[in-house]
């Protein structure tokens, strides 16, 4: 499968990054050389061969539901760029009116 | 000879002889970090020289009234920078986490903390664990102490470098594809990525999940054990840590392998791998052989579609894990934009360094509608194949031998510019990881260019103890004492 600039800029906005389109040309080409490598999974015969979505040797953990340790606000918030009180601050992002 | 050249074994013989204190051997670790770190680059912070020796004499003091010391009392460790610290930051060697102090302790640092080791400092990575070469950092890249033109591998560069260097005894590294052992080949320790589930990932900083394993690292067989009997068990803050019993995982040399089938797959030592590191592999087995073992060779028929089936679940989770990094509630957030979208994609833009990006992206486009079945589904299929060679193959063979790589540590720069061929480096580590099995590097020689050859042991989930017996019965016979060249001066070879 070919993968063009066009896809790539589309996988960004999916991805939240931002490229210029120098970078998007050299990571398409890159991206393209990987991608060529995994497509000979294709040769592999795979009837019936269920997906290994999880190695566990078990169904569920459960535990008594009731509280435990947990953090302070102070401590969830000690890492924050912004702070207003015990919230974490952003740029306004919605519309005023 | 010099406390940092001693190994696990001897330094636990010295302390609890009285030759040398915690304090002795806290203080010789920060000197020689402080003497060599400026070559190799191995931590990214280091303790505060006072609170450490504070902690070392605490130890001592308990021992001279003669109270119960843990199982790693006074030994210095060293601990990658993607294992979460309280107090001494944790930056994943990413812009995105300069300056992070995460709230709380890994438990795998808990745990060594419980066991008296004592922290000397953070270890370089190659960003978020995702690499093989240590180059990857923004910190800069790490120096192999073998020799400062290579590479020490990744992405736990900066725990190997260090333990190889005697800056540390032990060190914690983490092991997605190869990342624990790899490097420990390269630098010629001891390096293990314990079973799936064996020792808990709370703390952990989030890579790939249904892969990432913390694992130990050491000069000998002994202290990687130890590390990991103090490290290992069920945790309820982790759901994935199995509650399957920890045993005791050293045990005195006997001398003896009767009993023990070990497989080679053929594909192993064939095209593609150095001839020195096949022979040596070889030599291994002879060793083993004449320690009672009885050695055969296997088919590990689905092996050679291990680097794809890993490399698009490894990024696919990846893409997924790294979504939360959006400067609001912790890292770098950036600035001068006013839409929300724009400031995080600004913000992982600015954060991320390429090869970051690059995984994300590949993540990213697996798991995007129209390629989903292609990619992501079909890699996940094919690693149920894989998961069931090993299946068949632990029905004949107690564990299986393999070189750690195809070549010995590369040269910095060699991969930069080919991220396929960086990746194809890690053909006989990631089987483990896909399959969540057990496997250890060891030295098992050196190659005609003076550098470490890395044997790997695999076993099946749970069996450390098999791997454990087998890696120090041939640590013994083979009597191989590895020292990296004086870092000072270092070595550069051919």
């Amino acid at each position: 499968m070919s993968v063009r600039t066009d896809d790539t800029r589309q996988i960004a906005a999916l991805a939240r990054l931002s490229f210029s389109d120098d970078e998007l040309r050299v990571l398409t080409g890159e991206m393209k050389a990987i991608l060529d490598y995994m497509a000979h999974l294709s040769r592999v015969t795979l009837d019936g061969v269920e997906p290994a979505f999880s190695l566990l040797r078990c169904d569920n953990v459960f535990r008594e539901d009731c509280v435990g340790e947990m953090l302070t606000p102070d401590d969830a918030l000690s890492n924050a760029p912004d702070r207003h009180g015990d919230l974490f601050r952003v740029p306004a992002f919605l519309p005023k009116d | 000879m010099k406390l940092h050249e001693l190994t696990f074994s001897e330094i636990r013989h010295g302390l609890s002889t009285g030759t040398f204190s915690a304090h002795d051997l806290v203080e010789s670790a920060l000197d020689r970090i402080e003497s060599v770190d400026s070559s190799l680059n191995a931590f990214i912070r280091v303790r505060d020289r006072e609170n450490a020796l504070a902690e070392a004499d605490e130890i001592d003091a308990v021992r001279v009234r003669g109270g119960k010391l843990g199982p790693l009392a006074g030994i210095p460790v060293a601990v990658k920078d993607n294992i979460s610290t309280r107090g001494l930051g944790t930056t994943c060697a990413s812009r995105i986490l300069a300056g992070y102090d995460p709230p709380y302790d890994a438990t795998a640092v808990e745990r060594l903390r419980n066991a008296g080791a004592i922290v000397v400092g953070k270890t370089n990575l190659d960003e978020f664990a995702m690499g093989s070469s240590n180059e990857n950092s923004a910190y800069g890249p790490v120096r192999n102490p073998w020799d400062s033109n290579r590479v020490p591998g990744g992405s736990s560069g900066g725990s190997a470098a260090a333990v190889a260097a005697g800056e540390a005894v032990l060190a914690l590294g983490t092991d997605t594809g190869g990342s624990v052992r790899q490097p420990a080949g390269f630098c010629g320790i001891v390096g293990v990525k314990p079973s799936y589930g064996r020792v808990s990932r709370y703390g952990l900083v989030a890579f790939a999940s249904s892969f990432d394993q913390i694992g130990t690292m050491s000069r000998d067989v002994e202290g990687a054990a130890e590390f990991l009997t103090a490290i290992s068990g069920s945790d309820h803050r982790d759901a994935t840590a199995s509650d399957v019993d920890v045993q005791q995982y050293t045990s005195p040399v006997t001398g003896d392998l009767r009993g023990v089938r070990i497989g080679i797959p053929q594909e192993s030592i064939g095209e593609g791998v150095d001839r020195e590191i096949a022979e040596a592999v070889q030599g291994a087995a002879d060793a083993m052989r004449s320690l009672g073992a009885d050695v055969d060779t296997l088919s590990l028929e689905h092996s050679k579609y291990a680097i794809a089936s890993y490399y698009l679940i490894a990024d696919a989770e990846a893409s997924s894990n790294l979504a939360r990094y959006d400067g609001v509630k912790y890292g770098h957030r950036a600035s001068g934009v006013g839409e929300l979208d724009e400031i995080i994609a600004k913000t992982r833009s600015e954060g991320f360094g390429p090869e970051v990006k690059r995984r994300i992206m590949l993540g990213t486009y697996a798991l995007a509608a129209g390629y989903y079945d292609d990619y992501y589904l079909r890699a996940q299929r094919v690693r149920s194949l894989i998961v069931d060679d090993f299946t068949r193959a632990f029905e004949r063979f107690d564990a299986i031998l393999t070189p750690t790589s195809p070549t010995p540590a590369f040269r910095l720069g060699e991969h930069v510019d080919d991220p396929l061929a960086m990746y194809l480096s890690d053909i006989f580590t990631v089987p483990a990881n896909l399959a969540g099995i057990a496997a250890l590097s060891m030295p098992c020689g050196l190659s005609g260019a003076g550098l470490p050859i890395g044997l790997q042991i695999t076993v099946d989930r749970f069996v450390e103890p098999t791997m454990f017996r087998i890696a120090r019965e041939y640590e013994a016979a083979l009597d191989l004492r590895l020292r990296a060249p004086d870092v000072n001066g270092m070595g550069q070879c051919g």
